[in-house]
């Protein structure tokens, strides 16, 4: 069965090791923070200006002046820092923050990403995606596999504007983990109870399967 | 030296139609509300405002929008304001959209007096296109230019008559680096409080880069989501 946002989610935190500084995207990469692992300690960055998000805060207690990228109300953990927009994105261009899980439209086995722009469509902006896209030691999208009309995500090339060029490691779907290698997407695990066959099927870029595929293990 | 001002009307002293506005703030989070509502009372239009977001419909520099004030905006995500896209898909809205980490070092360097700088954001996107691409150590960098502002209007939580300023949480965001690049820098504050009070390893923007400040009256300091635990 393909996995749920939570558990794209869940699998993705799998991916989180101790003493890691993360930055985590508006979507699914949000909830990340929900499945952190026992024993791991990580600190989230927010690009506003937050070094140690903490858990939304109790009823009645949200504070305007606090907030997440994605504008949500937030809390500081013990420790945290605040700081401006111009340190923050140090922190970002300047590859202190180890790993990045965002989303994206479409996402190719070159490793190039576009999640900002539908031209004629939509033009939100691509917020600080580019500048983490393009510093990022190690960067993450969280995505479903196919789009809402069944149209793969997984590309041999983007057709929307891109975001950034070679720069995806890792993309964690409802149905698969799967690496950017030189070579093209390659297959490490499926969702529990989706056929390897399923995964072929609904990616359209070049797909690297080896060996026996295990299951995700959620 | 005394830079308080008695409000927002005092402290626009000087704006025009066709200036550009440094604007701080992420998303409604340390913006300046006094000043915005002053500048849609002031009618003045023509104007390029950069400010990382465009505020909401009714709210922020969605106001200045709604009233066709603003010719041009340079930001970095204008996804919460349905007429900022509409403006902007039909042509009324010049619009530059830039990384936000670009956006604000772009700021930031405009007061340094940095005129250029090497960036990775954004190589082999449209926003790379007309820009100088150079390779260090194997990495393609774009160059990027300084930008400055005629005013550049900023929200704090305290200052002082010299132009201290010290912002709360995650609202310094992009209000520290406006401050330092508007010719003519305007501080709206929570709370003026006397010289010698603000400790000095705390002062966040020092005064030399702000020439008026004045106490904001009526923030509404307006939340975006509301998020709380379930």
């Amino acid at each position: 069965m393909a996995l749920d946002k939570n558990g794209i989610a869940k699998r993705i935190a799998q991916e989180l090791q101790d003493g890691y500084y993360v930055n985590l995207g508006i979507g699914i990469p949000t909830l990340v923070a929900n499945y952190i692992p026992e024993g791991v300690e990580v600190i989230l960055q927010s690009e506003n200006g937050l070094l140690g998000i903490g858990p939304f805060p109790d009823k009645g207690k949200a504070n305007a002046d606090l907030i997440n990228a994605g504008k949500q109300t937030v809390t500081a953990i013990k420790g945290a820092a605040f700081f401006d927009s111009a340190t923050s994105f140090a922190m970002i261009r300047g590859g202190h923050v180890d790993l990045t899980v965002l989303g994206a439209f479409e996402v190719t086995d070159q490793g190039d990403i576009s999640s900002w722009k539908i031209p004629g469509k939509m033009v939100k902006g691509m917020g600080g995606a580019m500048d983490l896209v393009a510093s990022a030691k190690n960067i993450i999208v969280a995505t479903t596999h196919t789009d809402r009309a069944g149209k793969s995500k997984l590309l041999k090339e983007c057709t929307l504007p891109l975001t950034g060029v070679k720069c995806v490691k890792k993309i964690i779907t409802d149905l698969a983990v799967i690496d950017v290698t030189d070579n093209g997407f390659k297959l490490i695990e499926r969702a529990p109870g989706v056929s390897v066959e399923e995964i072929k099927e609904k990616t359209e870029g070049k797909l690297i399967v080896e060996g026996e595929i295990p299951e995700m293990n959620i | 030296m005394n830079k308080v001002v008695k409000n927002a009307k005092e402290a626009l002293e000087g704006v025009s139609d066709n200036m550009t506005f440094l604007l701080g703030g992420f998303g409604l989070c340390g913006i300046p509300e006094n000043t915005i509502t002053e500048l849609v009372e002031r009618n003045i239009t023509g104007l390029t405002c950069i400010s990382n977001n465009a505020g909401v419909d009714d709210f922020g520099l969605g106001l200045l929008l709604k009233k066709h004030q603003i010719k041009k905006m340079i930001s970095s995500y204008v996804g919460e304001n349905k007429e900022f896209e509409r403006q902007l898909l039909s042509g009324e809205l010049d619009v530059e959209l830039n990384p936000q980490g670009t956006l604000a070092e772009r700021i930031r360097a405009g007061g340094a007096g940095i005129p250029a700088f090497f960036v990775p954001a954004g190589y082999g996107t449209e926003v790379a296109e007309g820009k100088e691409v150079r390779e260090y150590n194997g990495k393609h960098y774009l160059l990027e230019t300084a930008l400055t502002g005629d005013f550049a209007f900023v929200k704090a939580w305290k200052g002082d008559a010299y132009g201290n300023l010290v912002y709360r949480d995650t609202a310094n965001n992009f209000n520290n680096m406006m401050a330092m690049a508007g010719k003519i820098t305007i501080a709206e504050v929570e709370e003026i409080v006397p010289v010698g009070e603000i400790e000095p390893n705390c002062v966040h923007t020092p005064g030399i880069f702000v020439q008026r400040i004045f106490k904001a009256e009526n923030l509404e300091k307006r939340i975006e989501f509301v998020t709380e635990k379930e």
